[in-house]
C-alpha cells in the first residue's frame, strides 16, 4: 500500500526550457478555438496529450508549468488533472508503453498469463522501465475491448487476442524497428492481423 | 426476428465513409427533422419511441430530454458519452469504429430537438484511433453541409468537436464527465442541479450515450411509434451486447429486446455456447457493475419463468434473485472460473477508479479489496464473508455518484450466489493459493454452486 500512496513524484523543477513547435501551437489554437470564450481551460486534457506525447513521453513540472502558462491557468490546476487522469505519466517511461489489461473479461481469459510472461520476458517488474529505457510495463484496468480478450496497449495501439506466440513477435518488433508505425499510418487490415 | 436499426448496413463495405453511408440511407433523417419538423416534435417522437437510455441507467431519453432548461437563455450543449469503460462492456467502440456517421446523425436531429449549436462528443482516452475516425467522418459531414452554419439551408447551425478524456472511468458518470470536458479531475458533482439545468459551464446540457444518440435518426425517420412496437413492453427497440469471456463468439450483437437469454447464450447466431463444450456457471449480464447471477437465475426467474434480454425481465426478483440490463455488457463465466478471484478483481478496479470524493466509496473500496485479496490468497477466515457484505451495505446510497453502488452490488451478489465458494476459500488455504484464474490451463475445479 505504501508504495502506492506516494505513487507520483513530482519532479524538482530542472527549469529546462520547453516549447511546442510553431505547428503545434497553432494545432493547439485550433484546439482551444473549439470551446467557448472564456473556457479555454476545456482544452487542457487534449493539450496534455499533445505534450506527452511530443514533448519526451511523460510529463514533468517543467512541461507542466508551460502548459499552465499556454492555458494562463494556474499550475496546480495542471497537475491535479495530470496526477488525476491514469494516461499520464508523471515518472519517465521509456519508449514504447506496454498497458496490459488486468480486469475482468481479459483475466479470465489469461490476462493474468500475459502480465506474468511478459515481466519474464522484459525482465522487470510491473511499473518498471528496461534498463535500454525501451519498455515500460503497465497494468491498467479495462481498455474497452474484452471481446477481443486478452489485450494490451502499446503505445496508442491495441494489441488484441493475445497469446505467448503473438507477444514474442510484438516485441521483437518493436526491438528491431526503431520507429513504431503511427495507428494512423496503419490499414485498418494491418490493425486486424 | 433479426432487427437491426444501429447496425444496419454495416457489413457494407466503405460505410464508415460519408458518400457510402449516404448511398445506403442515410442523412436522411436530418433533412426531414430541420425542414419538416419542430425541436418539440423531434422531442416527442422520440417520448413515444419509449427509447430509453443505453449507457446503464436505462432512464427515458425523451423524458431527460423534456427536462432542459429552455427559459434561462443560456446556451444549451448536447454532449455524448462515449467514455466507455464499463469491463465487460465494448459496443459503443465497434459503433464508432464501424459506422461513425450513424452517431453524427443522431446527434444533429438531438441536437436541433434540444436547440443546442454546440455538441461534444466525450471519447476516452485510450481510443485514440477512434478519435482519428471520428475526426475524419465529422471533417466530411461538415464539407457536405450537415455541420457548420445554416444546415441545409434551414437556419439552423451546429458546431460537433471531439473531446478526448485520458483514462479515467468515473468520467463515464454525466456529471464527472462534464468536470472532465471543463479540463478539471473528474470529480462527479452532487445533483441536483442536475445538468439539464446546471451542466457543462453551468449551461442546460444533455449527456447521451453512444449508443442512445444512434437510434435518433432511426426514430426520426420511421417515426416513435413504429419504434415502439419493436421490444417488449416498456424495453422498446433493439440492444447492443457486447458479449466476452468463455464463450465461442466473443462480440458485438444486436438483438431485440425480449430475446430470451438462453437463446442468447447457446444459440449459433449470438454467442454460440460456452467455450470448449463447458458448463456454464455464471453470467453478469450488463457489464461489471451488476449483479453476477448463477445459471439457474440467469436462464429462468425465480418463478420459473425464462428470463428474457429487457429492462425488466433481467431485473425481475430485485437483487435477490436479479439483476439488471446494464449497459449490455454480458460476461459469461464457464465452470472453471473462480468468483472470488473474479470478484476481488473488479473490487481492485473500483478501488482503482474510485474518484475518492466520498469516504464511503473511497476507504470502502479499499477495504472491499483487500478484504477479498486475503480470501483469495488463504488468509481469510469466516467472518471474513460477512464483513464484506457489510461493508458493501454501507457504501451503496452513500455516495454522490453510482461508482460506491458499483463496486458493492458485485461483491454481494457474489458472496449472496456463491457463498460456499467463499467458504471453500476459507477453508482450503493450501489449495486456493495455487488456483491460476482464467488462465490457459485451469488447476482445479471448483463445484458450481447454485443460487438460492
Amino acid at each position: 500500500m505504501s508504495e502506492k500512496l506516494f505513487k507520483y513524484k513530482l519532479y524538482v523543477k530542472n527549469n529546462n526550457d520547453v516549447s511546442f513547435t510553431p505547428e503545434t501551437l497553432e494545432k493547439i489554437q485550433t484546439i482551444i478555438s473549439h470551446y467557448p470564450d472564456g473556457q479555454h481551460k476545456s482544452a487542457l486534457i487534449p493539450i496534455l496529450h499533445i505534450a506527452q506525447e511530443e514533448l519526451g513521453g511523460s510529463l514533468n513540472v517543467d512541461i507542466m508549468d508551460y502548459v499552465a502558462g499556454l492555458l494562463n491557468i494556474t499550475p496546480i490546476e495542471v497537475y491535479e488533472v495530470a496526477t488525476f487522469y491514469s494516461q499520464f505519466y508523471i515518472d519517465p517511461v521509456g519508449k514504447y508503453v506496454i498497458e496490459v489489461c488486468q480486469t475482468g473479461p481479459c483475466a479470465i481469459c489469461g490476462g493474468e498469463d500475459i502480465m506474468n510472461y511478459l515481466q519474464e520476458k522484459l525482465n522487470i517488474k510491473v511499473g518498471e522501465t528496461t534498463d535500454d529505457k525501451l519498455f515500460s510495463l503497465k497494468a491498467v484496468e479495462c481498455l474497452g475491448a474484452c471481446g477481443s480478450a486478452p489485450v494490451m496497449q502499446v503505445n496508442t495501439e491495441f494489441h488484441e487476442f493475445l497469446d505467448m506466440q503473438k507477444i514474442d513477435e510484438i516485441i521483437a518488433k518493436l526491438r528491431n524497428e526503431s520507429e513504431l508505425k503511427k495507428p494512423e499510418e496503419l490499414t485498418w487490415k494491418e490493425r486486424l492481423s | 426476428m433479426e432487427r437491426k436499426i444501429i447496425l444496419e448496413n454495416i457489413e457494407i463495405e466503405g460505410i464508415r465513409s460519408l458518400d457510402v453511408y449516404r448511398e445506403n440511407g442515410g442523412y436522411k433523417s436530418i433533412e426531414k427533422a430541420l425542414k419538416t419538423m419542430t425541436p418539440d416534435e423531434v422531442v416527442a417522437e422520440v417520448k413515444t419511441s419509449g427509447l430509453r437510455g443505453r449507457g446503464g441507467a436505462g432512464f427515458p431519453t425523451g423524458m431527460k430530454w423534456s427536462f432542459i432548461d429552455k427559459k434561462s437563455g443560456n446556451p444549451r450543449y448536447l454532449v455524448c458519452n462515449a467514455d466507455e469503460s464499463e469491463p465487460g462492456t465494448f459496443k459503443d467502440r465497434y459503433l464508432l469504429e464501424h459506422i461513425p456517421h450513424r452517431l453524427i446523425e443522431g446527434m444533429i436531429c438531438s441536437a436541433y430537438a434540444l436547440g443546442a449549436n454546440k455538441a461534444y462528443i466525450y471519447v476516452r482516452g485510450e481510443f485514440k484511433y477512434i478519435i482519428g475516425i471520428l475526426n475524419a467522418a465529422i471533417k466530411e459531414s461538415y464539407k457536405a453541409g450537415f455541420l457548420g452554419r445554416n444546415i441545409l439551408g434551414s437556419g439552423y447551425d451546429l458546431d460537433l468537436h471531439v473531446h478526448s478524456g485520458a483514462g479515467a472511468y468515473i468520467c463515464g458518470e454525466e456529471t464527472a464527465l462534464l468536470e472532465s470536458l471543463e479540463g478539471k479531475r473528474g470529480n462527479p458533482r452532487l445533483k441536483p442541479p442536475f445538468p439539464a439545468i446546471k451542466g457543462l459551464y453551468g449551461c442546460p446540457t444533455v449527456v447521451n450515450n453512444v449508443e442512445t444518440l444512434a437510434n435518433i435518426g432511426w426514430i426520426v425517420n420511421n417515426g416513435g411509434e413504429i419504434y415502439s412496437k419493436i421490444g417488449i413492453g416498456r424495453s422498446t427497440g433493439t440492444k447492443l451486447i457486447s458479449a466476452c469471456g468463455n464463450i465461442n463468439n466473443p462480440g458485438v450483437y444486436e438483438i431485440e429486446l425480449g430475446l430470451p437469454v438462453e437463446e442468447f447464450i447457446y444459440s449459433d447466431k449470438y454467442c454460440g455456447g460456452v467455450k470448449g463444450g463447458k458448463e456454464l456457471k455464471a453470467v453478469i449480464p450488463g457489464g461489471s457493475s451488476v449483479p453476477i447471477l448463477p445459471k439457474n437465475l440467469i436462464l429462468n426467474t425465480l418463478a420459473g419463468e425464462k428470463r428474457l434480454m429487457s429492462y425488466e425481465s433481467l431485473s425481475e426478483g430485485g437483487f435477490i434473485t436479479g439483476s439488471m440490463l446494464g449497459s449490455g455488457g454480458f460476461i459469461v463465466y464457464d465452470e472453471d472460473a473462480c468468483i472470488v478471484r473474479n470478484t476481488y478483481n473488479f473490487s481492485r478496479f473500483y478501488h482503482h477508479e474510485s474518484c475518492g470524493q466520498c469516504s464511503p466509496c473511497r476507504e470502502g473500496t479499499s477495504w472491499l479489496e483487500s478484504v477479498l485479496h486475503r480470501i483469495e490468497n488463504g488468509q481469510g477466515k469466516m467472518k471474513d464473508i460477512d464483513l464484506l457484505v457489510s461493508i458493501a451495505s454501507k457504501i451503496e446510497g452513500n455516495t454522490i455518484c453510482p461508482l460506491g453502488d458499483a463496486a458493492a452490488w458485485p461483491v454481494a451478489a457474489a458472496v449472496r450466489h456463491f457463498r460456499s465458494e467463499f467458504e471453500f476459500h476459507v477453508l482450503n488455504p493450501e489449495i486456493v493459493k495455487n488456483i491460476k484464474h482464467g488462465s490457459l490451463e485451469k488447476y482445479l475445479k471448483i463445484p458450481a454452486v447454485s443460487g438460492e
